[in-house]
């Protein structure tokens, strides 16, 4: 590691005061960040870690009924206190890496990275998320842009996540063997308005929705209306651990199994 | 350099780091804890499990000033207060849960805090929860089967006795 | 009722304490005063020439006390291949110097070609990276493809060696002819063409080395992390430094896993001494887990076509294979031994099958050094074999399980010498197969594939009936087969004054538990309680030589050179005895701890005499020395030949091509065992390595040389959520004939049993299921199984 000062603000001014210091990088959990500057792929001259920011944390619903988890909120915490009023979501944080990674791994760092390979993008984006940022608000469908890309300005830092609470939904991760990410990932639920399908770890751009499936299961929420379906490779990851025509058939028998069990 | 305090164990302490030092730094080389292991440079093995503020964490994966003013537990911190094995770690030595003693420390911390959660899991329980500490000495039998007894499970019917 | 003490009992380890309480030391835990970082620059590209390292800035930066390349190396030796092998045309191999820094070249990603050392390890890092920064490689294309390697003469490895190839190996070559007539000739011929994938050791401690250097005696120290301490500082003294032997002690202190990786040399620890006798001041070096990747000898790496000619009934006729093992960039300690007598000898398997010839092409690329692990040569014989026997039982429609029993040796062939030259001197391998099925349930496989059927999931039953040659050692056998060492092993038993005891062993224990077995074994030959007995090993100042723990020699030779020395310690107390109690030295008789003479209530007990020895007012001292000390040596008659059955159950998700090991059985045959919990637990981490084999790490190296999985992201390591409880028994028993203790060694045995029986039960699932799929490379990772089911 570069040598950085390192700087742990109470609230979420000073801690945007803090990011606008030049080469000032945010740490959330350190689950993601800490392995990449122990390989020197960044030089931070400051780390501010927002894990003090009282008004980042915890689980709490919001006035339109949303699920609200702050930016800073631990994937076990997550896990715990979704529960009740978003299981499938609570599942996917439970099943993120194993657990002393869920207790210092954050939502927010997790989707302001953009793993190809991250479980929460697959949940934000088939739940229609909001992401809330100290400067403003973004949709889900306008956040992720492609591999480690998203709409987050430098410094800006994302403060809460709010869910649109489905009638059903379920995430069905395929582990990649060795990290233990996900090979492939599909998060489907289903709204009123009709169904969302978030498809993680296949893609070559980035989580992306599965339209034809989309358009299937808003029809027939039910495992047999995405029988006839099929996801073609091209665009694909291709790696040591799957080719592209692989992870598409994954993407499809996933959602297969993750509308059944929803 | 910033000034941290913490308590390690039950003691408190101080002590000067650099921002980027390493809270599994600390306890190695600032306190001389070297029972906490360091063994990927990932943050996949879980040989440096320590509990901070009585949760599981990779202390490779978190820097000592982020742990100031917590209470951490290592691995020096398991025994009684006779110095006799605790309860986990007598049940390793009983089950042959050990070979090389590397990974030892981190699977006694994270299995500490599983049975802090979950009192008496099941083998797939326990073996779900080990996902983050990687063992190369053992194939996890006597590992997993040492959770289960330290739990207060009878694992006289596991394979091969 | 099972023993609670010696030899046999399930003895507690009693070094677990200091391991369970964070109290074992390891290299790295030590903190010396005045010690200074060392890191190492190594090399980004797979092949390259090094045009230009420019030190002068990194030697200036902050903290930084010396910079070294490998022009300063140039002029002492190298780092030797412990086994001269010789090609089947007589020529010896072709074996390039090995330097402390890469020099000319660089030959591998990894290959270290510079060094920092500086006050701390971040100032270190910060000049290695400078250093980097101010080197010129230019770069060469990558030898990967050993068949490439080897029909491309105008790239190479070494530009000494023309194709590419270290040796091409015949054995046995007189039965070439004999073999090829048997084969053209068989009623029926399987073939089989397969990869032993590399893999990458992984022993949860990464290497570390401390060198230090004592200016006022000229005396050096390393402190590391080695199966054999000895064997190093042969290595490091003798071969690469030239430091004389009596100058240098290695120690080896708590050790986190080996598994052969810890076996060999590397440079590292001879930069750490010079870098400390150049500065006067400790200097310490731990690999990162991502050097660890790069630089640690990796395993197997074999591509082999494998041909078994047999009757119609399945009466094995003779069996052919031609293989090209991959040796990497340089050649490390035992790269030439594992895949030729490591491997070529153990071929006949446990079958009588009248003929069989091995030919090994070894094969230079640049990528990391291959080396023997866990298993050695072993597993890869036994994974050719026992696939193709499976194969060749598909294609003739017959019971794998009968196959095994109608060609596999009776109890009553032995002595038997195979056609590769081994004498087995003892097994039942029709024993332990029908413990196998018996313990696997064989009859109630068709109800348990039902029930997976009923959850939508294929389920396959594979065997494998293993043997390996171990107890790695006579000289005399080794010598004729190229080795530069002999392989005996010696030990000191020291009684002190008091009657406690010190075992000073050459074998050196990095989780197999010998402080706990060796000293189960002394305490019942003396009769006195286990926790009087200390057993010292991993120090060449205290210990009186040794050639480490692998290969499964602990205790076949290691444990047998203590036994000796302890039938000395009573020869001499009988000695001590007859003077004590005025009888003759014949009449006195030693048990249960006590010497008396026979026929009368005379006696002494152990401790009397210990005392006595260290006491000697009255001794009559031209025929009886004072003290009780004795060390032996000692080199066995012949390997020993643990065998057995191990039967593996699967369940494959068709839609994922997912592989859980559902039920994993072992019958092995270790001769006497010493401590049951023990050995189970050995043959429980040697199949978990097997498993992770079979099932999941993957080493690879795309066309320009880059580390693909070059870290646990990417080499998938077996978790616990990958296997199941393992189902092992080791109560078939016939003991070693020639070694004092019956034992014959079981570290090896579930990592070379293992990797078969998993693809053998992964096979049948996908057979049972439908699917025509005959072979599926090692690791059978779900998108491979996929794959192979899509056709
Ligand atoms: C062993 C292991 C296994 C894992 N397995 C999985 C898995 O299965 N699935 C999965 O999805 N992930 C997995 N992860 C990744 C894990 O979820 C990380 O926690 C997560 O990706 C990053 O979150 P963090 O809070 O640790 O962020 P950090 O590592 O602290 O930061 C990551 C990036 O986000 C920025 N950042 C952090 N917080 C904020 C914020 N609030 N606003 C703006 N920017 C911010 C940082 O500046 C940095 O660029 C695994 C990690 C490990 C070590
Ligand atoms: S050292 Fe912390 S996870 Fe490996
Ligand atoms: S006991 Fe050696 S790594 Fe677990």
């Amino acid at each position: 590691m570069y040598a950085f000062e390192f700087e742990k603000p109470t609230t979420i001014a000073d801690a945007v005061k803090a990011l606008g210091r030049e080469d000032a990088q945010a740490l959330g959990g350190g689950q993601t960040l800490i392995p990449s500057l122990k390989q020197r792929l960044a030089a931070p001259s400051v780390l501010v870690s927002l894990s003090g920011i009282k008004e980042m944390q915890g689980v709490c619903t919001g006035d339109d009924g949303s699920l609200c988890i702050g930016g800073a909120t631990t994937h076990a915490t997550v896990a715990k206190e979704a529960a009740a009023k978003y299981p499938a979501l609570a599942a996917l944080a439970g099943g993120i890496g194993d657990p002393a990674v869920r207790n210092k791994g954050t939502i927010g760092g997790s989707l302001a990275n953009n793993d190809p390979s991250a479980c929460y993008p697959a949940a934000v984006l088939a739940s229609g998320a909001t992401i809330v940022t100290n400067a403003r608000k973004i949709a889900a469908d306008d956040f992720f842009e492609g591999l480690f890309a998203t709409a987050l300005e430098p410094g800006e830092i994302i403060t809460e996540v709010r869910f649109p609470v489905p009638e059903k939904a379920n995430y069905q991760k395929f582990d990649q063997p060795a990290s233990r990410f996900a090979l492939t990932g599909v998060f489907v639920a289903k709204y009123a308005g009709g169904a969302r399908v978030a498809v993680t770890g296949a893609s070559e751009e980035g989580v992306f929705r599965w339209s034809e499936a989309e358009a299937a299961l808003s029809g027939n929420f039910s495992a047999d209306a995405v029988k006839g379906l099929s996801l073609s490779a091209d665009g694909m990851i291709g790696d040591l651990h799957g080719t592209p025509a692989y992870r598409a058939h994954l993407a499809k028998v996933l959602t297969t199994r993750a509308v059944a069990a929803s | 350099m910033t000034k941290v305090t913490m308590t390690v164990n039950g003691k408190a302490v101080s002590g000067e780091v650099e921002g980027r030092t390493l809270l599994s730094s600390f306890l190695r080389e600032g306190l001389g804890l070297t029972g906490t292991h360091v063994g990927c440079d990932t943050s996949q093995c879980g040989a440096c499990v320590v509990h901070v503020d009585g949760k599981a964490v990779k202390s490779c994966t978190m820097f000592a000033a982020d742990a100031s003013g917590s209470a951490v537990r290592t691995i020096e911190g398991m025994a009684n207060a006779d110095g006799s094995l605790g309860t986990i770690q007598q049940a390793f030595q009983d089950h042959h849960g050990l070979q090389c003693g590397f990974c030892t420390p981190g699977m006694v911390m994270s299995a500490a805090a599983l049975l802090a959660e979950n009192p008496k899991p099941s083998e797939a329980d326990v073996r779900h929860y080990l996902e983050g500490n990687i063992c190369r000495c053992t194939g996890y039998h006597n590992i997993v089967k040492a959770v289960l007894a330290a739990s207060g499970q009878d694992v006289s019917k596991i394979a091969a006795e | 009722m099972p023993k609670d003490h010696g030899i046999g009992a399930s003895s507690k380890r009693r070094e677990d304490i200091r391991f369970l309480t964070g109290k074992g030391v390891y290299t790295d835990d030590l903190n010396l005063h005045g010690q200074a970082h060392a890191v190492f620059v190594r090399s980004e590209v797979a092949h390259g020439r090094i045009v230009k390292i420019d030190t002068s800035a990194a030697a200036g930066m902050p903290g930084v006390l010396a910079v070294f390349t490998g022009e300063d190396f140039k002029d002492v030796g190298g780092n030797p291949a412990g086994w001269l092998i010789n090609s089947r045309n007589g020529e010896p191999m072709r074996e390039p110097k090995r330097p402390v820094l890469a020099h000319g070249k660089v030959r591998h990603v990894g290959d270290a070609y510079a060094a920092v050392v500086a006050e701390t390890y971040a100032q270190a890092k910060d000049a290695a990276e400078q250093l980097a920064g101010d080197t010129e490689i230019e770069e060469l294309p990558a030898i990967i493809d050993m068949g490439a390697a080897l029909a491309d003469a105008s790239n190479r490895v070494h530009d000494e060696i023309p194709d590419n190839q270290c040796y091409d190996w015949g054995w046995i070559e007189d039965n070439r002819a004999a073999v090829d007539e048997a084969i053209k000739n068989a009623p029926h011929v399987t073939t089989l063409e397969l990869v032993n994938n590399r893999l990458v050791p992984n022993a949860m401690e990464p290497r570390a080395s401390i060198g230090e250097y004592f200016p006022g005696t000229g005396d050096y120290k390393l402190t590391t992390t080695s199966q054999n301490p000895h064997l190093t500082r042969l290595l490091v003294a003798a071969f690469v430094l030239g430091i004389p032997e009596n100058k240098l002690t290695v120690v080896a202190p708590d050790v986190g896993g080996g598994f052969g990786s810890k076996i060999y040399h590397y440079g590292e620890e001879a930069l750490v001494l010079a870098a400390a006798k150049k500065l006067a001041r400790p200097v310490r070096w731990t690999a990162e887990r991502s050097e660890s990747f790069l630089s640690d000898a990796h395993g197997r790496d074999h591509v082999t076509k494998i041909e078994l000619a047999c009757e119609k009934d399945g009466t094995f006729i003779a069996f052919r294979t031609e293989t090209m093992a991959n040796v990497g960039a340089y050649l490390s300690n035992f790269a030439t031994v594992t895949p030729t007598f490591l491997h070529g000898t153990l071929m006949a398997g446990p079958y009588k099958v009248p003929n069989v010839y091995v030919n090994v092409k070894t094969v230079f690329t640049n990528t990391a050094p291959v080396d023997a692990y866990r298993g050695a040569g072993r597993p890869e014989a036994t994974f050719s074999l026992e696939r193709v026997v499976d194969k060749m039982c598909r294609e003739l429609g017959l019971d794998p399980f009968e196959v095994r029993r109608k060609n596999l040796l009776t109890k009553d062939m032995f002595p038997y010498t195979t056609p590769v030259g081994l004498a087995y001197d003892t097994g039942d391998y029709h024993a332990t197969l029908d413990k196998a099925m018996q313990m696997a349930d064989v009859a109630g496989f068709e109800a348990r594939r039902a029930a997976s059927a009923a959850k939508g999931k294929l389920r396959g039953m594979g065997l494998s009936t293993w043997i390996e040659a171990c107890g790695i050692a006579p000289s005399h056998l080794v010598g004729v087969l190229g080795s530069r060492v002999g392989l005996y092993d010696a030990a000191t038993v020291r009684v002190n004054a008091t009657g406690n005891i010190s075992v000073m062993t050459g074998a050196h224990s990095h989780g197999q538990g010998h402080e706990t077995v060796f000293a189960q074994i002394v305490a019942e030959k003396l009769g006195i309680p286990e926790s009087s007995v200390e057993i010292v090993h991993g120090d060449t100042s205290k210990i009186p030589f040794g050639m480490g723990s692998y290969g499964s020699r602990s205790l076949a030779v290691c444990g047998s050179a203590m036994n000796r020395a302890v039938d000395k310690i009573i020869a001499k107390g009988k000695k001590i005895a007859a003077h004590m109690l005025e009888a003759a030295e014949e009449d006195i008789t030693f048990e249960n701890g006590s010497f008396s003479v026979a026929g009368t209530d005379k006696a002494k007990t152990f401790g009397e005499i210990a005392f006595s020895a260290y006491v000697p007012h009255n001794y009559p001292l031209e025929t009886l020395e004072p003290g009780l000390e004795e060390t032996a040596f000692y080199d066995p008659a012949n390997f020993t030949y643990p065998a057995g059955a191990y039967i593996c159950e699967v369940e494959v998700d068709p839609d994922t091509g997912k592989v859980e090991v559902a039920a994993f059985h072992c019958a092995d045959d270790f001769g006497n065992v010493m401590n049951p919990m023990i050995v189970e637990g050995q043959v429980h981490g040697g199949v978990g390595q097997g498993i992770g084999q079979a099932l999941c790490e993957n080493t690879s190296y795309d066309g320009n040389g880059q580390l693909l999985s070059g870290s646990y992201m990417d080499y998938a390591m077996p978790r616990a959520d990958d296997v199941p409880f393992y189902n092992v028994d080791h109560s078939c028993q016939t003991p070693c004939t020639h070694n004092p203790l019956g034992v014959k060694g079981c570290g090896e045995a579930g990592a070379i049993g293992s990797p078969p029986a998993v693809v053998n039960a992964v096979i049948d699932a996908l057979q049972r299921g439908g699917h025509k799929v005959d072979h599926i490379d090692m690791p059978v990772s779900p998108s491979r199984v996929w794959a192979a089911m899509q056709g």
